[in-house]
């Protein structure tokens, strides 16, 4: 075995022990701080994963957007609302537990059966393209995939314009939901900073 | 690679001469760029806290440290060696593992992104690629490490400084990149290499400077906040927030948050004289001199010679940029937080978009100036 490959295979073996470990994590602690930053591992194991795939771009793309924005905001709203206190008990923990459990315990034998059944192979090794690869995803992008690229643009607007109308209700007179008039008082007090609150 | 120096390559073939195979080659070969790339962030570390020091004392009209060496050069030694030497200590409400993966967590990316940085057409780590794109994806992660120091510290001083910190940076890096995007569409590539080529035409009139002059002024800016240097340092204003999320830390681990914004402000020097002022050229292109002085330009001599001149002129630029920043740090006043996110938001990020839409009109309109 040759030295690139044995260097290859330990880092697949770490990068996979790490997003297994690291997911589990993140579903199964209780503390939520410790499991949004285990998410964030997460997301940078998969990057590597797809470094050693040659896909640098989309590697590079997935820490900017999902470890650098998506990871990060979701920190950031977390350390906001923090109030360091229990979560309410639930009264029928065990049975949900259960049902949760079966359920991924299904889609995780679904996801075997498709790796056992798919063929894998690629036809050539010449497929892989490499430094190539950010030239072909940008044509993509502007050829056959324009409309889906466009379509996810529009989505992403209609995101930031709800969350516009969600943050500033201060603006509106009426209230979107039951169009009543907005009572000014509340929102006063919701619009109070969180983090004056004691802890 | 038409020509130039390779080191990596005359190093595997002397190796080779002895015997060895070309992958054990490879393998004593890998350790040494990584050892070079610290040595030489240390040194770009030890050289700019000594300017710091000296140039604030320069602007306050005082000495600044004089008794340690000649001129106080070796006052940053002495202080990296104090901090070394110092207690580490966990506060006892402190969350340990956040709290010691915090700095690590913020200076490693910072390290890893040195990797693109050129200081001659082979003298880099690698030439990926993706180049510039990976020192945009890496500056993204260092919120987290922000965050996270912040949040274990269990400080709320601390909290705020972080939660400061990850907001001025996602803010600044809109724009940051933005205006990358407008060098990146001249050059057509991503490639620090090819950046540097593209801009090698003319010497001092081909830099992108000229071409970009708006671009440079919001890339400068947002770097300076991405590096929290004054006037942009909320998350560690010290009349508010006595030292923001580094607060609880001592000894090396506040060390490892000193190293890294002073690597980042490096790093983000070196990138701007690569992206706009021409990295390792010279101001008259060295091919034009050495046809003028009759002398072969792939001779080693001038090889090497030219090698070094690159080298010099790359560290020089971005001294003289740090030199910059230093004097902003001293003259200018603290900037409020709302008065940091309007600029971010209103103002840079309108006009870095403004500046990509006239760049990419341009290169539609004068393909042979704005790169074809």
């Amino acid at each position: 075995m040759s030295i690139a490959i044995t260097t290859q295979f330990i880092c697949f073996t770490v990068l996979s022990l790490v997003v297994i470990i690291g997911a589990l994590g993140v579903v199964l602690l209780e503390s939520i701080v410790y499991s949004a930053f285990l998410l964030g591992g997460v997301f940078m194991s998969v990057a590597g994963l797809y470094l050693l795939l040659n896909a640098s771009f989309v590697a590079a793309a997935q820490i900017l957007v999902y470890v650098g924005a998506v990871n990060v905001l979701i920190i950031f709203a977390i350390m906001l609302v923090n109030k360091k206190e229990d979560l309410k008990p639930i009264n029928d923990i065990k049975s949900r537990r259960v049902i949760s459990t079966s359920i991924c315990l299904t889609l995780l034998s679904l996801l075997i059966r498709v790796d056992l059944t798919n063929v894998w192979s690629l036809s050539s090794p010449q497929n892989s393209i490499g430094e190539e690869s950010t030239i072909r995803i940008g044509e993509h992008l502007f050829s056959d995939y324009l409309l889906p690229f466009e379509v996810a643009s529009v989505l992403l607007l209609m995101a930031m314009i709800g969350a516009i109308v969600l943050a500033r209700r201060d603006v509106m007179s009426k209230d979107i939901s039951t169009g009543l008039p907005v009572d000014q008082e509340l929102i006063e007090k919701s619009s109070e900073p969180l983090l004056t609150n004691k802890n | 690679m038409e020509y130039g120096l390779d080191l990596e390559y005359s190093f595997n073939e002397f190796l080779k001469g002895f015997g060895l195979s070309s992958e054990i080659a490879h393998i004593i070969w890998l350790p040494l760029p990584m050892l070079l790339v610290l040595v030489a962030a240390v040194v770009g570390v030890l050289v700019t806290v000594w300017l710091e020091r000296k140039i604030s004392a320069a602007a306050q009209q005082r000495i600044g440290p004089e008794y340690a060496g000649a001129l106080g050069v070796l006052q940053p030694i002495a202080d990296g060696l104090k901090l070394l030497v110092k207690e580490d200590i966990i506060p006892a409400k402190a969350d340990g593992i956040l709290f010691t993966a915090g700095p690590i967590l913020v200076l490693v990316p910072v390290i890893l992104s040195w990797l693109i940085v050129p200081f001659g057409q082979n003298l880099l780590i690698s030439n990926v690629g993706i180049g510039i794109f990976l020192w945009i994806a890496l500056s993204s992660i260092q919120p987290i490490g922000l965050l996270m120091s912040g949040y274990a510290s269990n400080n709320k001083y601390s909290l705020l400084g972080g939660l400061r910190a990850a907001a001025q940076s996602i803010s600044y890096e809109i724009p940051l990149a933005l205006s990358v995007l407008a060098i990146v569409l001249m050059t057509n590539s991503l490639s620090t290499v090819d950046i540097v080529n593209q801009q090698s035409g003319a010497g001092i009139l081909s830099w992108n400077i000229w071409r970009q002059p708006v671009g440079f002024i919001v890339f400068w800016i947002c770097a300076l906040a991405e590096c929290e240097r004054l006037p942009f340092d909320l998350p560690e204003a010290e009349e508010e927030l006595v030292a923001g999320y580094q607060t609880e830390y001592a000894g090396m681990k506040f060390a490892l948050f000193y190293l890294g914004s002073y690597i980042n402000l490096i790093l983000s020097a070196l990138l701007v004289s690569i992206l706009y002022l021409g990295g390792w050229g010279f101001p008259i292109p060295v091919e034009l001199i050495a046809k003028l002085l009759n002398l072969p330009i792939n001779a080693p001599f001038i090889q090497v010679f030219t090698a070094s001149i690159g080298i010099v002129m790359t560290v020089l630029k971005a001294y003289l940029l740090v030199f910059i920043a230093i004097l902003l740090r001293w003259t200018t006043p603290r900037v409020r937080i709302d008065q940091l996110l309007d600029l971010g938001w209103k103002f840079l990020l309108p006009i870095s978009l403004a500046n990509l839409l006239i760049t990419a009109g341009l290169k539609l309109a004068f393909p042979q100036f704005f790169g074809g």
